[in-house]
């Protein structure tokens, strides 16, 4: 079955970006529509292309999508709430307070947090006040919250805290006073999410091993907080039309893998597999193939594409070579192949003479753990995002909690499973492994965001000018924030796909980082099917659908721009990195 | 009763979690004011990221900020502004407020007051 047997009035899509949530989720809604239901999708996604994918420009109203009777759409950019919102609280203190004041003012509405209680507000509208949807058989939404926003607002702790405005409140919340009010709209959303009789959540994955381990990741915060009805749909999945390309056999070996190895957790959900489509899914007549995939057309011999690729990685490291020293790091969304990258570059350096320190905070770095013995002026260290956040907790709790109630306990504890708190909590690792590498190349494949880095900068200037405590801020730390800012010494790769929601993730990280005064030197380009090489017909066709995401990068978003294929082995050791570099 | 209010710089959360490290002061001062009040004290407390309102009502905080936003945290007692930038100590907070301090306060103190003797707040 390609597409989930709807039982629920709601259905929710959740899952990592690039794994095709819109693109279920406008699949599914126009199935419903055509056997003659009334249906309602809605984006809340910051980075959706919902319009794109129906052929319609949406509103914050539902709009009609035309030659699909029954089929209405809107899109709701929580990012644009949460702005609009930041101008409310700040436009009318302009010119009254200093400039400083504002512009610390406008940071603290600019984290994730705001952002996810933004959506959360946005959902709570459309499920929480029945009226608004009456006219509905089904919503479909194509994103869902976070475990983390609905641990918030389930935690009655954080609501009274809140409310209690003397002693402060949940930082989450903290930047959007006035939600008290929303509290029953809140309580009556949560409740409806968690009530198996209206609502299905859809885990999507891709046939990959990240993606099915961050599906599972979300099934256990689900099912912690009572949502179990989950259905797991597997979108992409590659089965060759005929054995013999080394490209489409990789790929397809590469799928069973992951799916045979996938958690117990995840295998005993109801679950659907949609196929590979190599054309996209923007428009009417491409969403209908996810539903009916036997209806492909057999694909037109490819052409000859009319791009010439970018270089891979080689111009970039001799660059980088030239300098002599400084920090690398790799940025991007899970999954693109941030680890990879940094560690490549890690071996062509110190293939070039220099002392190279490469740190990584993947788990499953074998790439860069298995490095480190076989190469002189090379030494790896490792992150454990875990692990940092763990100790972190365990020292705040140390020197916090003794003076809370129960009550407040909890509510700090919250506060420690923010996003925000991986953050720093890994930020302090970074900076720990930045300044163990002074001397020559430090390669990192994790970077703080541009939120973290102007909190930690707010934070610092706090600690020094206001508290002048007791040097309780690493001297690692206060070193490493000018040092990031500094292009001859910093140097910020962002890794991505050449995919649509991928490049715009990337490009919304570059902008995050222009704000904290950070300018990426390179992007790479990784996985390009494109410049793999493959000859089955359904791959080349995927490859064509990349120039144009090749081209934007290249052209309008990089600085520097490499490209490296999709290649039917992982690379491992030292020689394996060697020939991903080439040169 | 004595009014006490607190103006807080714009701080993502009044717990310190967000910071590079955790601040014991922020902790120690939150369970300060709660026996500020517990002892008859009507406390407020603002902070500029969420209530700007109140530091723009109050010409005495908007001048000291003018001067440097280093002077927040401020302070203000029934209106007459005390301590600026910084956190002080419960001692201190009984001082200014006119309280005492019994013996059942005293370990707390010498657990949480975090004040540099260098700094010559204490």
């Amino acid at each position: 079955m390609a597409l989930l047997d709807v039982r629920t009035r709601h259905l929710f899509f959740t899952g990592k970006g690039g794994v095709g949530k819109t693109s279920l989720s406008c699949a599914t809604g126009l199935a419903l529509a055509e056997s003659g239901k009334q249906v309602l999708i809605v984006s809340t996604d910051p980075a959706s292309n919902l319009d794109e994918v129906l052929g319609v420009a949406l509103c914050q109203s539902p709009t009609a999508v035309p030659a699909a009777p029954g089929l209405f759409a809107l899109n709701i950019d929580p990012e644009a709430a949460a702005r609009d919102y930041r101008e409310r609280m700040v436009a009318p203190y302009r010119g009254i307070l200093p400039a400083a004041a504002i512009q610390s003012m406008e940071e603290q509405f600019s984290g994730a947090c705001t952002v996810e209680i933004a959506a959360f507000d946005e959902f709570s509208k459309l499920l929480g006040l029945p009226e608004t949807t009456a006219q509905f058989d089904h919503v479909i939404f194509d994103t869902a919250p976070t475990g983390h926003t609905l641990r918030l607002l389930t935690l009655p702790s954080a609501w009274s805290e809140f409310i209690d405005a003397s002693s402060g409140g949940a930082s989450c919340l903290g930047p959007l006073a006035g939600l008290e009010k929303q509290k029953a709209l809140y309580a009556a959303t949560v409740a409806q999410l968690s009530d198996p009789r209206s609502t299905t959540v859809v885990l999507v994955a891709r046939p990959d091993v990240a993606s099915l381990r961050e599906a599972e990741r979300t099934r256990g915060e689900l099912a912690e907080l009572g949502v179990s009805n989950l259905h797991l749909a597997i979108n992409g999945r590659f089965i060759p039309q005929q054995a013999g390309d080394a490209i489409a056999d990789a790929m397809h070996l590469r799928g069973n893998e992951a799916l045979a190895g996938m958690a117990a957790g995840l295998r005993t959900l109801p679950q659907s597999v949609t196929p590979f489509l190599p054309r996209g899914t923007v428009g009417l007549a491409s969403l209908r193939l996810m539903a009916h995939p036997e209806g492909a057309q057999a694909a037109s011999p490819a052409a000859q594409p009319a791009l010439t690729l970018p270089a891979g990685l080689v111009p970039l490291i001799e660059e980088i070579a030239a300098t002599g020293h400084g920090v690398i790091m790799t940025m991007g969304k899970g999954g693109v192949g941030k680890t990879t990258v940094a560690a490549a570059i890690a071996v062509a350096l110190a293939d070039r003479g220099h002392a190279v320190h490469l740190s990584t905070t993947d788990p499953a770095a074998h790439v860069a753990t298995t490095v480190g013995a076989d190469l002189p002026h090379l030494t790896v260290g490792r992150i454990d995002p875990e692990k940092e956040v763990a100790e972190y907790t365990a020292e705040v709790l140390a020197k916090a909690a003794p003076n809370l109630d129960a009550a407040g306990r909890a509510l700090l504890e919250e506060d420690l499973r923010s996003p925000c708190t991986e953050e720093i909590a890994v930020f302090r690792a970074f900076a720990r492994e930045v300044d163990r590498g002074r001397e020559g190349f430090v390669v990192l494949d994790t970077a703080p965001t541009g939120h973290t880095i102007l909190l930690l900068d707010a934070a610092e200037a706090y600690h020094r000018e206001v508290l002048r405590t007791r040097g309780e801020m690493p001297e690692a730390v206060t070193e490493l924030l000018p040092r990031l800012r500094d292009p001859d010494f910093t140097r910020v790769v962002i890794v991505t796909l050449p995919e649509a929601t991928p490049v715009h993730e990337a490009e919304r990280l570059q902008g995050d980082l222009a704000r904290a005064g950070i300018k990426p030197f390179a992007w790479v380009i990784e996985q390009s099917l494109l410049a793999s090489g493959t000859g089955d017909p359904l791959l080349a066709q995927r490859g064509e659908y990349e120039i144009p995401f090749i081209r934007r990068v290249a052209g309008e978003l990089a600085p520097r721009c490499a490209l490296l294929p999709w290649r039917a082995e992982v690379p491992v050791g030292v020689a394996g990195l060697r020939q991903l570099v080439g040169g | 009763m004595k009014k006490l209010e607190v103006f807080d710089p714009a701080m993502c959360c009044s717990t310190g979690v967000c910071g590079v490290e955790v601040d014991p002061v922020l902790a120690q001062f939150a369970a300060d004011l709660k026996w500020v009040e517990e002892h008859d004290v009507a406390v407020a407390r603002y902070n500029l990221g969420q209530e700007p309102q109140a530091f723009a009502a109050n010409p005495a905080v908007l001048k000291e900020m003018e001067a440097g936003m280093d002077r927040l945290p401020i302070l203000a007692v029934d209106g007459h502004i005390t301590t600026t930038g910084m956190y002080p100590s419960r001692v201190q907070l009984a001082q200014k407020l006119g309280l005492k301090l019994d013996t059942a306060d005293k370990p707390h103190i010498k657990a949480g007051s975090g004040c540099n003797p260098k700094t010559g707040c204490c």
